[in-house]
């Protein structure tokens, strides 16, 4: 079974669904998306061609269950042993992976788990992918927010006792320009101890204007790393051109931002090959960046407004567990994030195996907080949802729910240096 | 035993365990006061700069003398900021120096230490500097104005115990401030080794927090500290570390 992505909405003229048509039918109608578009910055680096070199050749029906045995003995995970564990010979020893990927995750985090909140301040996108919500064929309520609402937005988060915040936009370089984010970076640094971004790839100078305005982290999803799967899915767009999103966090980090973050969307390709990629992206960047944090996340598809029917395939819980084993075995130092678009009892187990990082409080709509976490009632315009969350509890809830699992909830583990530092090694 | 003291910056202590900050939590840091006696505890500036729920600062109890480190510091002038705010927080006037630019193993950067531990003695910090265990960049941070040295056993977080083992003892037989094992000390039996080598005392965090039962493996450290430091005063150490001297005088029969 496939997804059906393919919807059209009746509002959309006779004229743009043409061209809709076209873009889904016609693969000679789509732009290369291999090739830059105009101002987009190309950097030198070697890191794409490694990974996709690795992801290329990957067979994981090699892969024995001796190799996984192997891999679970050695003291230090190599490539070859992450590949089996990632291969579908390592299932049976998902409980083993698990044992072992909670030794390394409290070795190098204890017991604590990092809580953390998404403001989404603008729906609007320029982009079609055919899995977005936000797509810009898709009928929404679009919205993007004034500066006194972010601000208004912020303190309502801000009381909840919440201290970290990811703010993340719609792809739209016309409605949510570089300046626009700034700006709420800037609003953002007066009620958050640490600012994440999560917005369309830009180049390395505005990466750096966005982290002298207050922002450090800065998450891009390449949603697949197959790109011939990826031109197929993102059919128009800036987002279309994937070499300029894979390169996305190598400026963010030559930009002068203390730390990145890295996901394939899971559900949208070979999700096996795609958890390769994202990991050795991670791994090859570390070493050429080795000051920089880095963290992955492991999103799966989730159901949008207009198509209730999108559901992650063959990544079932069990595959995802498994991913994050691996990607703490190989990488026991990163950061890994686990959205609300797992359901609370997924997140309840995933945090004391391999998760550092939860976010709660969540809302993927727009101008929203004020009614979701004090019930007020509002006249004002909403914008409507990304896709569908699951786990919808509140910053006190999971604080709770994270104690009592045993574990120590901490809102703050930082500090923002604006420097110089912008080396790179 | 009485008497022996440990003494930084002229400040003086009985326990000569100090809790490491990497991983908190308030049973951690309780178990490390009453059952490992620890007198010093490290805080991370960066998490202590926090709101309001969890401020860490809230769970000090009094009497404990906190050491803010720089964790977070990726190079000299970072951390001397990072200890400004320190100090502007309330959290006193020492701080231990941490400066990574290597997020896989957290190492310190040697060179860049050197720096912040000259800055910040000079602004009356009492300096304590973790570091990769060399004699040349010891004996620099001595010049420096630093008020001992702590060189890492192995990496940190690894419970992998005294790797730098020859490296450190180096430092202990050459270094006249106190040499403060940091990082890495997974067993109290690493604890106790390090101390029989003579080491002044101990920093571990990982390998309490990641314990069974934290409150009986606070007090196995306190009392692994303990006999080895005894050990290390009776003379012992030396036997166990360099060969036994014997009894009786080897050029004995010596007859001018």
């Amino acid at each position: 079974m496939e997804n059906q992505f393919f919807v059209d909405s009746e509002h959309l003229s006779a004229d743009a669904l043409n061209k809709k048509h076209r873009l889904e039918n016609e693969p000679s109608f789509r732009t290369n998306h291999m090739e830059y578009m105009n101002g987009m910055e190309i950097i030198e680096s070697d890191v794409c061609s490694k990974v996709i070199e690795h992801m290329k050749s990957y067979d994981y029906n090699k892969y024995t269950a001796t190799d996984v045995k192997a891999a679970l003995e050695h003291e230090v995970c190599t490539i070859e042993d992450f590949k089996a564990l990632l291969s579908p010979s390592a299932k049976p020893f998902l409980e083993q992976m698990a044992q072992k990927a909670r030794l390394e995750t409290s070795k190098h985090f204890g017991n604590t788990v990092y809580l953390f909140t998404p403001l989404y301040i603008a729906n609007y996108c320029e982009n079609y992918c055919v899995y977005c919500g936000f797509n810009c064929y898709n009928h929404i309520k679009r919205m993007k927010l004034s500066m006194e609402q972010i601000e208004k937005e912020m303190e309502v988060i801000a009381d909840s006792g919440m201290e970290e915040i990811l703010i993340l936009t719609g792809e739209s370089r016309t409605k949510s320009d570089v300046k626009y984010i700034g700006e709420a970076c800037k609003l953002a640094r007066k009620y958050f101890r640490m600012v994440g971004l999560e917005i369309y790839p830009v180049n390395t100078d505005e990466y750096k204007y966005l982290h002298e305005c207050g922002a450090d982290y800065i998450t891009v999803f390449q949603e697949t790393y197959d790109s011939d799967k990826y031109e197929t899915l993102h059919l128009f767009g800036y987002k279309r051109v994937w070499p300029y999103r894979f390169d996305a966090q190598e400026r963010a980090l030559m930009g002068g931002m203390r730390g990145v973050a890295f996901s394939a969307l899971l559900g949208l390709s070979d999700f096996r090959k795609d958890a390769l990629a994202s990991a050795l992206h991670v791994y090859y960047l570390q070493r050429k960046y080795p000051h920089a944090e880095m963290s992955l996340s492991c999103p799966r598809l989730r159901p949008i407004i207009n198509n209730d029917k999108i559901n992650p395939l063959d990544v079932g819980e069990s595959e995802l567990c498994q991913v994050l084993c691996a990607y703490r075995i190989f990488l026991p130092y990163v950061g890994i994030t686990v959205s609300s678009r797992e359901s609370a009892e997924f997140r309840n187990g995933i945090v004391k195996i391999a998760a550092t990082k939860v976010s709660a409080g969540v809302s993927t709509g727009i101008g929203d907080h004020d009614s979701k976490y004090n019930g007020a009632e509002t006249d004002e315009v909403q914008g409507d949802e990304q896709f569908e969350i699951d786990d919808n509890r509140s910053l006190n809830k999971m604080y709770e729910d994270m104690a009592d699992e045993g574990l120590q909830p901490v809102l703050n583990d930082y500090l923002y240096l604006l420097g110089e530092y912008n080396e790179t090694v | 035993m009485n008497n022996d003291k440990l003494i930084i910056g002229g400040h003086e202590f009985n326990s000569r365990f100090i809790l490491g900050s990497g991983k908190y939590s308030m049973k951690l840091i309780e178990a490390a006061v009453k059952d490992a006696g620890a007198e010093i505890i490290t805080l991370a500036v960066r998490r202590a700069n926090t709101k309001e729920q969890e401020n860490i600062l809230d769970y000090i109890p009094e009497g404990i003398t906190l050491l803010p480190n720089t964790s977070g510091a990726r190079n000299a002038e970072e951390a001397v900021r990072i200890a400004r705010l320190a100090r502007e927080l309330g959290c006193g006037n020492f701080v231990k120096i941490e400066i990574m630019r290597d997020s896989k193993y957290l190492l310190p950067d040697n060179q860049e230490t050197i720096k912040a531990t000259e800055i910040l003695a000079n602004e009356g910090f009492v300096v304590m500097p973790y570091m990769y265990p060399d004699l040349n960049v010891a004996r620099d941070l001595v010049n420096a104005g630093a008020a001992s040295v702590m060189p890492l056993a192995s990496p940190i977080g690894s419970n992998k115990g005294l790797a730098t083992k020859e490296f450190i003892q180096i430092l202990i037989d050459e270094i006249d401030v106190p040499i403060i094992v940091d990082a890495g000390i997974g067993r109290p039996s690493q604890a106790c080794e390090a101390m029989e080598m003579g080491a002044a005392a101990i920093m571990a965090n990982t390998a309490l927090a990641t314990a069974g039962d934290l409150p009986m493996m606070a007090s196995a450290f306190k009392n692994a500290i303990e006999a080895g430091r005894k050990a290390y005063l009776s003379g012992l150490g030396r036997v166990l570390t360099r060969g036994a001297s014997a009894s009786d005088p080897l050029t004995g029969f010596l007859r001018d």
